[in-house]
């Protein structure tokens, strides 16, 4: 298996299990990869790259599934990350969104991948970034990145995307609108889906509302659709939306947000790799535990030498 | 998960668990994969009736170490070496394949043969299947 730049181009010269490797390196920030992250950023070929969030159950591995139907019936090869929450206690996860992508099964031109969160701290925002620019590299786009709405490592996935599609499901009562405040504001595109059951265009309604008069981010409320995933009905006009939402997603102020955000979670990232491996971590530690320093001074510290 | 000054950590062991064939019951299956999970494994699930095709796709895309295949349908004797052959034409060489399920003793040579490393009948821990996993899975380069 080559290694280096040589994996580099033959992963975005078509050979899939290049490509895999690719992406596991980014993963485990193996360092040869690292050293590739120029480049890849270089390789980009434009992908628009879409956020897929809700709260659990909503039915986003079904509509990424239908979604990626309707994007192949258009002639485009679609890249697909799908990323579920890793146990705090044990590291492991399971991942079970290919279950629902079974009858894309055979087609070359659709590349999914599974990722564990791998904790909230871990680099998820930036890796799965990473895996998504790889795919555009490779080919892919679409790429569609779907993460469960239930954490802030998974909010941020959705932040850096440029179009983020909020799943919401009727009538799921008040259990689900603190879930709402924190999804909404990320949200391009909501779609009610699982349309099929009783309530769905009250919901839509209720979420119209509520966006409409919210002002500041939602000066432009986002869309508000209907989609069954399961028989893919609601799923063009959903496709149809994202691809709209594309040139609002490639404004320079956009592009420019995206940035922000990007190069704030990278310095965060960083900066934290940099003092854990400090000399001083483990005494600068010891004295806060001894109430000898406080923790702001302390990490002033740390980064000014 | 602080990991302390210069300390490497070790990334999980990647495994797909995947039923082959026509049988409709993948309790098992599940089980192994939440006890996996547990072990601190990742472990991607791909549902029911899967061809070896579609095991092998899904091998390469998520660039697994482990392939786990659970079959309790009789076919193991045809499928088993079709996946085994499918995975290894796409030059997976270094990827464990690993099979549990309902396989009669007498069949479990042939299949080590046909390139299965190891066979996990009724009853195995999980804590076992583990540990062989962790011994036996590719080590990252």
């Amino acid at each position: 298996m080559a290694h280096g730049p040589a994996l580099l181009t033959a992963a975005v010269g078509g050979d899939r299990r290049a490509l895999a490797r690719l992406l596991t390196g980014i993963e485990n920030e193996d360092p040869h990869v690292r050293e590739l992250l120029p480049q890849i950023f270089a390789a980009s070929r434009g992908a628009h790259l879409v956020g897929i969030t809700g709260p659990p159950g909503a039915g986003k591995s079904t509509l990424v599934t239908a979604l990626t139907r309707e994007y192949r019936k258009r002639g485009r090869r679609v890249g697909i990350v799908a990323v579920d929450p890793s146990s705090p206690y044990t590291g492991g996860a399971i991942m079970g969104d290919r279950i629902r992508m079974m009858e894309h099964a055979a087609d070359r031109n659709i590349f999914m991948r599974s990722m564990a969160s791998r904790g909230e701290l871990g680099g998820i925002a930036a890796a799965t970034w990473l895996v998504a620019a790889s795919l555009d590299a490779a080919g892919y786009d679409p790429v569609l990145v779907e993460t469960v709405g239930a954490g802030q490592a998974e909010l941020e996935v959705a932040r850096l995307a440029e179009t983020t599609v909020v799943v919401e499901v009727p009538e799921m009562g008040d259990e689900i609108q603190a879930i709402k405040a924190g999804l909404l504001e990320v949200a391009d595109v909501v779609t009610v889906n699982k349309a099929d059951r009783p309530g769905a265009e009250r919901s839509a309604g209720q979420l119209r509302a509520m966006l409409a008069g919210a002002g500041g981010r939602f000066a432009a409320p986002p869309p508000i659709l209907l989609t069954i995933a399961t028989t893919g009905e609601g799923v063009a006009p959903l496709v149809d939306a994202i691809e709209a939402d594309r040139t609002r997603a490639r404004s320079p102020d956009q592009a420019r947000v995206r940035a922000r955000n990007q190069l704030l979670r990278a310095v965060i990232e960083r900066s934290r790799r940099r003092v854990e491996g400090h000399v001083e971590w483990d005494s600068t530690v010891n004295e806060i535990a001894e109430h000898r320093i406080d923790p702001i001074t302390a990490a002033d510290r740390l980064l000014d030498t | 998960m602080t990991a302390g000054a210069g300390e490497e950590r070790a990334a999980p062991i990647r495994v797909l668990i995947a039923k082959p064939g026509l049988d409709g019951h993948d309790r098992g299956a599940k089980v192994l994969a939440r006890g996996l999970r547990d072990e601190g494994f990742e472990v991607i699930y791909t549902g029911l009736r899967q061809t070896p095709e579609m095991i092998a796709d899904a091998a390469e895309q998520e660039d697994v170490d482990v392939v786990g295949l659970s079959i309790l349908s009789g076919a193991h004797m045809t499928l088993l070496p079709r996946i085994v052959e499918t995975i290894r034409s796409r030059k997976m060489d270094d990827v464990l394949i690993a099979a549990g399920g309902i396989i009669p003793d007498a069949d479990i040579a042939p299949l080590k043969e046909a390139g299965i490393a190891e066979i996990f009948g009724p009853g195995t821990r999980i804590g076992d299947i583990a540990r062989y996993f962790r011994e036996h899975a590719r080590t990252r380069t």
